[in-house]
């Protein structure tokens, strides 16, 4: 049985490659396939991981204020009715509105002042090179990147060239973003290959 | 058309070919790369060594298969870590697959020899408390109390009866919490939720994708230390002493980003000295 397994993964695998020659009717099979099994798994994890035990296993021990929840996820699925599909707009609203509270402190705190706090610290640190250097990237670079997304004075002379400055900054970040992306995808054809000719076929161990 | 202009309007077909022999090669061969264990992935691994045994971590997988090659080897190499060390594992999934994810890396440290003589015991020296729905709520949530926001185990066992869960009620009673992620939620939420209000120590592995959005969280001290990607996981790896999966794919990941900086150059080259040509 594992064996059937490991053959149809690999197949799988390769129909989803053969996308890299070109588009085909053995890619569309696996690609479709994909989706349709992801839905059904989606389905069926929400199904028991979500509303039996977040929901039915409550009411049914009699917790009926989960109820204002039930009621809040049907009014979600009435948008399928235009007439009244309004009322979605309820659940909506109460999704929105948690969220955004939840995360409004949670940022600020989390994003904001405590990123602040540690980008005021000393230029020169006594006796570390290294540091000192770190400490100036740190600095100077979030202070001209800020500057660069500061539009309501033209871009020239001094506050221009700090401008310039940020642009140089990002660019590095973006660099930096760009390198560990191909680094991902690298990992994951590297997983895939090592399935196809480890796993599958045995070559290497 | 010339070499250079013929190199520039090159079919991608021969890239993905060259790309693909690039990654594939390497994997037949067992060479030894010097891989240097950065800052981050030490401090990791030295918040790990502080923490004496017995000591309760909780371990978040936020990943599905489709992240596997880079975070599963983390996962491994973790879970042997913490059996070695004697640690006590409680495992959970802020994403469904997680906790499948998890099993399945446990199923392959429990058989390696050296953790087959520490035999450990299910419910005493690790548990899977499996998925729960709410994303962020759920840390949230652990914080008031663990064992009302994970009632069951994976399998279905009452979380109050599994012996390792004695005595944890929330955060103050787990020692570290290790996150491995793959998006949202993940190292993000759990900074922003566990780390920032309930004062929690967390180390993370991440994909790389993912990493430089999490590295600010790093130098302010929010994150003890960060595995970022394959690369990552086998510094891990060569810290803890056990060279295993992703140490041994690093010699590909080598390979193919030499190949692709060597197409970013001849490329680039090939753009510019054809424009020059054009300008003339």
């Amino acid at each position: 049985m594992e064996t059937i397994g490991i053959w149809i993964a690999a197949l799988l695998t390769l129909g989803i490659f053969s996308f890299l020659y070109k588009d085909n009717p053995f890619y569309k099979f696996c690609e479709s396939l994909f989706v349709g099994i992801s839905a059904g798994y989606w389905f069926v994890t929400t199904f028991w991981q979500v509303f039996m035990p977040k929901l039915a296993d409550n009411l049914i021990a009699g917790r009926f204020y989960y109820m204002i929840g039930a009621i809040f996820g049907v009014l979600m699925l009435l948008r399928l009715f235009p007439k009244i599909g309004w009322l979605s707009r309820w659940s909506l609203a109460l999704v929105v509105g948690t969220t955004a509270g939840l995360y409004f402190t949670r940022y600020l705190v989390s994003n904001g002042m405590v990123q602040v706090q540690n980008t005021i610290i000393p230029l020169y640190v006594k006796g570390n090179l290294s540091q000192t250097i770190g400490n100036l990237v740190i600095v100077i670079g979030t202070f001209s990147g800020l500057i660069y997304f500061f539009f309501s004075k033209e871009h020239k002379g001094a506050f221009g060239g700090l401008a310039k400055l940020g642009i140089w900054f990002l660019m590095l970040s973006f660099g930096a973003s760009f390198g560990y992306t191909v680094m991902s995808r690298m990992s994951l054809l590297i997983g895939r290959m090592d399935y196809l000719l480890g796993t599958w076929l045995g070559l290497i161990r | 058309m010339n070499f250079l202009e013929k190199l520039l309007a090159l079919d991608r077909r021969i890239i993905f070919l060259f790309i693909a022999i690039a990654v594939a090669l390497p994997l037949f061969f067992t060479v030894k790369l010097h891989i240097e264990v950065t800052p981050v992935v030490r401090n990791l691994h030295n918040a790990l060594e502080a923490l004496p045994p017995g000591s309760k971590v909780l371990v978040s997988l936020d990943y599905d298969p489709g992240s596997m090659p880079e975070l599963q080897p983390m996962a491994e190499s973790f879970f042997r870590y913490c059996f070695m060390r004697d640690l006590k594992i409680i495992i959970i999934g802020l994403w469904p697959n997680g906790p499948i994810q998890a099993n399945s890396a446990l199923e392959v440290i429990l058989n390696e020899p050296d953790i087959k003589k520490k035999n450990p015991k299910y419910g005493m020296d690790y548990v899977n408390l499996g998925y729960t729905a709410g994303n962020e709520v759920v840390i949230e949530r652990m914080g008031s109390d663990i064992p009302v926001t994970f009632p069951k185990d994976y399998s279905g066992n009452k979380t109050e009866d599994i012996p390792l869960m004695k005595g944890v009620k929330n955060f103050n009673n787990i020692d570290f919490v290790y996150n491995l992620s793959a998006g949202y939620p993940g190292t993000v939420e759990w900074v922003l939720f566990g780390v920032d209000p309930y004062k929690i120590k967390l180390g993370a592995g991440n994909t790389a994708v993912q990493a430089p959005q999490i590295y600010p969280y790093l130098n302010s001290g929010q994150l003890v230390g960060l595995l970022g990607g394959m690369k990552g996981g086998a510094e891990f790896e060569i810290a803890t002493g056990h060279p295993a999966k992703a140490v041994k794919f690093m010699f590909s990941q080598s390979v193919s980003h030499a190949l692709i900086c060597f197409f970013i150059l001849i490329g680039n080259f090939a753009y510019f000295a054809t424009r020059k040509k054009k300008g003339a």
